[in-house]
């Protein structure tokens, strides 16, 4: 650390620039007043408040709903399209299309399926949210895979066969457990992002489903508001925990 | 749009009809889902800038090219200037700041390094309304930032830092620095050490060694964090809604109008296709910077 000489106050203040805020956020949290930059004291009141809002309640298990759906769905198509791209193509424009939905930008694909949404008279709500991040889900999942088989002897594969097993049941016993760490983390991938994916959402949510997003949308958007400042001191924890909870399986996979 | 499974399958002859099978099962699904949920609609957009305003919403078939012709009046052209210098800003500065960060990290013991990376993209898995939601309460008027300089006694009264051009590009920054410090890391962590012990050793000074050296050979990743940057910034809606309070408009919430409240579909689609277009644009410029920099590190 003492070698870094100068370069340490960019850095330390750099931290102090992503972390402040979040600070503050937390400290409010837990502020008696109902004005929300004045401190009165400690209090748990918010926290209380935020558990018996029926509209923050429906919205998280909207969010989990489509969150679930998204997951299971894209980590199948995707897990299945990273095999696809790595064993039976040498197409690097297949690949680059296949990947795309994670690079176009997100107000780019949530119009775009709006409007298709509406083209083909599909009403909108929670179903199309889910199918709508089920798209850039699956991406994330078939790039996370793809990275991984290239580590898989594909001649376990040919040794299964050759011996006589049939192609789905080599697909169960010796494909897939080869990759489960990396369908794993694309899974929690997506899930993560879907939680908190508010883009897409916002134009292909139906007006009586919102996600959890929308509904903090809809919140923020009139100001400051006590009930907020502990909503997001929740997700902060949640985040960090999963955030560190990767990371310790991802260390553990690997010295597995 | 044709299937690639189908164009595919008609090639080689030396795979037999059982990889033929696998190939369709595995690569099928997934290339279906991304043409019907990705292709078409993108290819919807596309056509709808090109056809007439339906009364309620949607369009009409019918060509035409004044949504374009719309999109050069001077109000919209200034909304994409506003964004483009905004989201310009946002890149340089987070350059400005990411480089000597990302060159700190790399520079660590190897042992500091995961911790340091990581607490750089801890705030990035947070909800982005919430980080955003952070700024509204730190730049309030009656925030902590304005009511430590008025205690202080630096200002009288509380200064209008929130719905400001500066708090848009604060907010934005705050959101994709470390979308800029990652790549950065990484061409950093990349690159070949030896070259710059020799360069000293051959009597160049750090300065040199440094603006000879590192800077070119981590140039593409500067490439790849501004484009991880200025994507995002340039389409962002919520920043501006949030932070610039509908005094700073940006072309995400011209395309977020468009297609919500306005209901004027091919106008928005225009607008959509300007703002890839520009991203287009800066990919072919990467793809260009990365070329050179490949090209001279193999000549030397």
């Amino acid at each position: 650390m003492r070698n870094l000489g100068w370069l340490r106050l960019p850095l330390l203040l750099t931290y102090a620039f992503l972390y402040i805020p979040i600070a503050v956020l937390v400290i409010l949290s837990f502020n008696a007043s109902k004005f929300p930059f004045k401190w009165t004291g400690f209090s748990l009141h918010w926290y209380d408040a935020l558990f018996h809002d029926a509209a923050i309640r429906q919205g998280f298990i909207n969010t989990l709903i489509v969150a679930v759906g998204a997951t299971i769905l894209a980590t199948v198509l995707g897990t299945l399209l990273a095999i696809g791209i790595a064993r039976y193509t040498r197409s690097a424009l297949l690949e680059a299309y296949a990947l795309a939905p994670a690079i176009v930008p997100d107000l780019a694909l949530a119009i775009g399926l709006l409007v298709f949404f509406s083209f083909i008279h599909f009403t909108l709500g929670l179903h199309t949210v889910l199918l709508a991040h089920v798209v850039f889900g699956m991406a994330f999942v078939a790039a996370v895979v793809t990275a991984r088989i290239g580590q898989v002897d594909p001649s376990l594969e040919e040794a299964s066969r050759d011996l006589g097993a049939s192609a789905v049941s080599t697909f169960f016993r010796i494909t897939v457990p080869n990759l489960a760490p990396a369908i794993i983390a694309g899974a929690l991938l997506v899930f993560t992002l879907s939680l908190d994916e508010f883009v897409i959402a916002y134009f292909t949510d139906g007006p009586s489903t919102p996600t959890l997003p929308i509904v903090i949308y809809s919140m923020v958007r009139f100001g400051v508001t006590p009930v907020v400042n502990a909503l997001a001191a929740l997700l902060l924890l949640v985040s960090f925990t999963a955030v560190i909870a990767m990371q310790r399986f991802a260390r553990l996979s690997d010295a597995l | 749009m044709t299937t690639p499974t189908a164009t595919t399958s008609g090639g080689r002859g030396a795979i037999g009809r059982r990889a033929l099978g696998s190939r369709a099962a595995f690569l099928g699904p997934g290339l279906v889902y991304v043409t019907l949920f990705m292709a078409v609609p993108l290819a919807l957009v596309l056509s709808y800038a090109f056809l007439k305003r339906g009364r309620f919403g949607g369009v009409e078939l019918q060509f035409t090219l004044e949504n374009f012709a719309k999109a050069l009046q001077p109000t919209y052209l200034s909304v994409l200037g506003n964004s483009l210098l905004i989201a310009t800003a946002t890149t340089v500065l987070a350059l400005l700041i990411g480089y000597p960060v990302a060159y700190a990290i790399a520079m660590m013991p190897s042992r500091w390094r995961t911790t340091a990376l990581i607490l750089i993209v801890l705030p990035f898995w947070t909800n982005f309304l919430v980080r955003t939601y952070a700024w509204m309460v730190l730049l309030n008027s009656e925030g902590p930032i304005n009511k430590a300089l008025m205690s202080m006694g630096i200002v009288d009264a509380p200064l209008p830092l929130l719905y400001t051009r500066g708090a848009v590009i604060a907010g934005l920054l705050y959101a994709y620095l470390p979308l800029m410090i990652l790549p950065l890391y990484a061409s950093m962590d990349r690159m070949d050490r030896s070259l710059l012990e020799a360069a000293t050793n051959l009597g160049a000074s750090r300065f040199r060694a440094f603006w000879d050296i590192t800077f070119p050979l981590t140039l593409p990743g500067a490439m790849i964090g501004a484009i991880f940057v200025f994507v995002p910034s340039l389409g962002n809606f919520v920043v501006p809604e949030l932070l610039g309070g509908g005094k700073t408009v940006m072309v995400g919430n011209l395309i977020r109008n468009q297609f919500l409240k306005a209901r004027d579909w091919p106008f928005g689609a225009v607008l959509a296709l300007v703002m890839v277009a520009f991203l287009v644009l800066l990919f072919a410029l990467q793809a260009y910077v990365s070329r050179r920099v490949n090209g001279r590190t193999s000549h030397a």
